[in-house]
């Protein structure tokens, strides 16, 4: 079986565009700094916080979704597998700028995180908190960081060997290979169903320290899933539209459509289980979250949900609607923007409680400067090895694949 | 000349998927097939449209969510208020996530209720309805394909007789209606 083009060449376009988002982000970044003034520069770190989380999670999810794919013996993916295995070369980039963040938090740089205070454990000190003295045991810097590690090295090694057996394989062939990868990806599963959870809590949800909740791992995971589903939808209608990706039909399109369609459902039903059993208790110390945006981002809050559901929803939930790349991309660009407002909603409540100003340039321009650098990484990874895993057992079938 | 039906059996899906691809090329229209199991790509085959079922459903849980709207206003807020939780509000909006869960159910209830009476409906297969397919046997493990001279007014039965046969037929019964 031959396919045409085997080595994907970056379009110049894409290389010029993606240095300009660059200069965007870093102009943004510089710029950020000296207009924001909130202490410490709270909102500036925030913002970095926002992006470095929501790329990274757009990466880790890409690994995810791989990984299932080789526990499901899933066929019709095979052929598009190496477009999530180059957006998950983000990850030890990812994870760097994350961990970055969260050093200057420990450092005091910034006070994004309350618990990172020493003194508010210290029940002789005028900022003693009890609520989050209590929680001392989990949100102790050693703890902490001890997690953060094996987050980093349990991700970052899977990144590397998954890429590692994959590019073996098409030198090698055979089913061995596979079923090792089948098994690995399994394993990998097993760490990602708790660290998604446990690492959202602890970059996330630890910023609204009084507050927990049970869901929150889920709501995040399915965020960070939707948003992956739509950037490999988009790049894949991209670069099938630039010539690659020949067998790529009509069912695979389809297929993620109907990916996009389905995850926005769960993060809307999460979403809305999540708001709806807090805000029918009542109860005051679960509250304190929407509390916080209801007082300075209502609009923000039930436009992000309304958009992630409805767009999502109204438009690909026709058959036709999922087969047609215009709507495909369209609602794709509308879900992945929103989505990265609703990380922007989750950090930002919590940081500078509504004293920040929203300028729009400094936060968007730092959005357009990540996923520049994103774009970048995602194209250069997809240069170093064939386009199509032309050994891969489950090929032929997924050539085949027609629903 | 009386209108002829051909009822042509064959003991294989491939076979008959072969022979269905053969015929149509031929220029012969299929009526329907009779079969025991969905036989996979043969719809495009016979040139069966596709359901709207689809469509039917949306409309279906679109009517529920809106009974259900209509349904939580009128028992909780219009016909007899409830205070429950501390929410008195008498106001449908400020209480609708309350009422997400009916509206989410009701929509899932009427559009599947919906879609499955339709579907037995349009095909006929009610309880109790007489069954319409020609032999019992396509209920176990044959397939029967169905052609009426009516449907192929180009061709004589005879020459649709000849075609058929140049497939692998298992039985042929050739009725006049």
């Amino acid at each position: 079986m031959t396919h045409d083009k085997l080595q994907f060449e970056v379009p110049s376009g894409v290389k010029k565009w993606s240095s300009i988002f660059m200069g965007i982000g870093l102009i943004a970044l510089i710029g950020g700094y000296m207009v924001d003034h909130t202490e410490h520069h709270q909102y500036w770190w925030a913002n970095i916080l926002i992006n470095g989380f929501f790329y990274f999670a757009v990466a880790l999810g890409a690994m995810f979704f791989y990984a299932l794919q080789y526990a499901t013996e899933a066929a019709w993916s095979a052929m598009i597998k190496r477009v999530f295995e180059a957006m998950f070369q983000y990850i030890p980039v990812g994870i760097g700028i994350l961990l970055l963040v969260l050093l200057a938090g420990q450092f005091h740089i910034h006070h994004l995180y309350h618990w990172m205070d020493p003194n508010v454990h210290d029940i002789n000190h005028a900022d003693y908190d009890a609520v989050i003295a209590e929680k001392k045991p989990y949100l102790s810097a050693w703890f902490f960081w001890l997690r953060m590690a094996i987050y980093a090295l349990t991700f970052v090694y899977f990144s590397r060997k998954f890429r590692e057996w994959s590019i073996q394989e098409d030198a090698v062939g055979g089913t061995e290979l596979h079923f090792f990868q089948y098994r690995k990806g399994a394993v990998f599963l097993v760490f990602f169903a708790v660290f998604s959870s446990t690492m959202s809590w602890d970059v996330l949800m630890s910023i609204d320290t009084h507050w927990y909740s049970t869901m929150y791992g889920w709501y995040i995971f399915s965020g960070m899933w939707v948003s992956t589903m739509t950037f490999a939808t988009l790049s894949i209608v991209w670069l099938k539209k630039l010539g690659y990706f020949p067998n790529v039909n009509d069912s695979h399109i389809h297929d993620l459509g109907k990916w996009m369609f389905a995850i926005s459902m769960l993060w809307s039903y999460l979403w809305f289980c999540q708001y709806m059993l807090i805000w029918y208790s009542d109860i005051p110390e679960e509250v304190t979250y929407f509390k916080e945006r209801y007082d300075h981002y209502m609009g923000m809050m039930w436009t992000i949900f309304f958009v992630n559901f409805a767009v999502p929803f109204y438009s690909l939930i026709a058959r036709d609607a999922k087969r047609n790349t215009k709507f495909l991309v369209r609602a794709g660009v509308i879900i992945f923007v929103s989505h990265f407002f609703d990380f922007y909603l989750a950090v930002i409540p919590g940081t500078t409680h509504g004293h920040e100003t929203f300028t729009g340039w400094f936060e968007m321009g730092l959005f357009i400067g990540f996923l520049g650098l994103f774009v970048r990484m995602f194209t250069t990874a997809l240069t170093k090895a064939n386009l199509i895993p032309i050994k891969h057992p489950f090929l032929d079938e997924s050539t085949h694949h027609s629903i | 000349m009386a209108n002829k039906v051909f009822h042509v059996m064959y003991d294989d899906d491939q076979k008959l998927m072969d022979a269905a691809r053969a015929l149509v090329s031929k220029g012969i229209r299929v009526k329907d097939v009779f079969s025991p199991f969905p036989v996979h790509g043969l719809d495009p085959v016979i040139g069966v449209k596709r359901t709207r079922l689809a469509i039917a459903s949306f409309m279906y849980a679109t009517t529920g969510t809106l009974l259900a709207i209509f349904g939580t206003w009128y028992f909780m807020i219009h016909d007899w208020p409830m205070n429950i939780g501390g929410k008195p509000s008498f106001s449908w909006i400020e209480n609708a996530p309350a009422f997400v869960p009916v509206m989410f159910e009701f929509s899932v209830f009427c559009g599947a209720h919906g879609m499955a009476l339709t579907y037995f409906l349009r095909n006929g297969t009610l309880p109790g309805m007489p069954a319409s397919n020609p032999d019992p046997r396509t209920t176990d493990d044959k397939f029967v394909m169905e052609i009426v001279t009516e449907q192929n007014g180009g061709m004589s039965a005879a020459e649709i007789e000849n075609l058929i046969k140049g497939t692998d037929v298992y039985e042929l019964s050739i009725k006049e209606y």
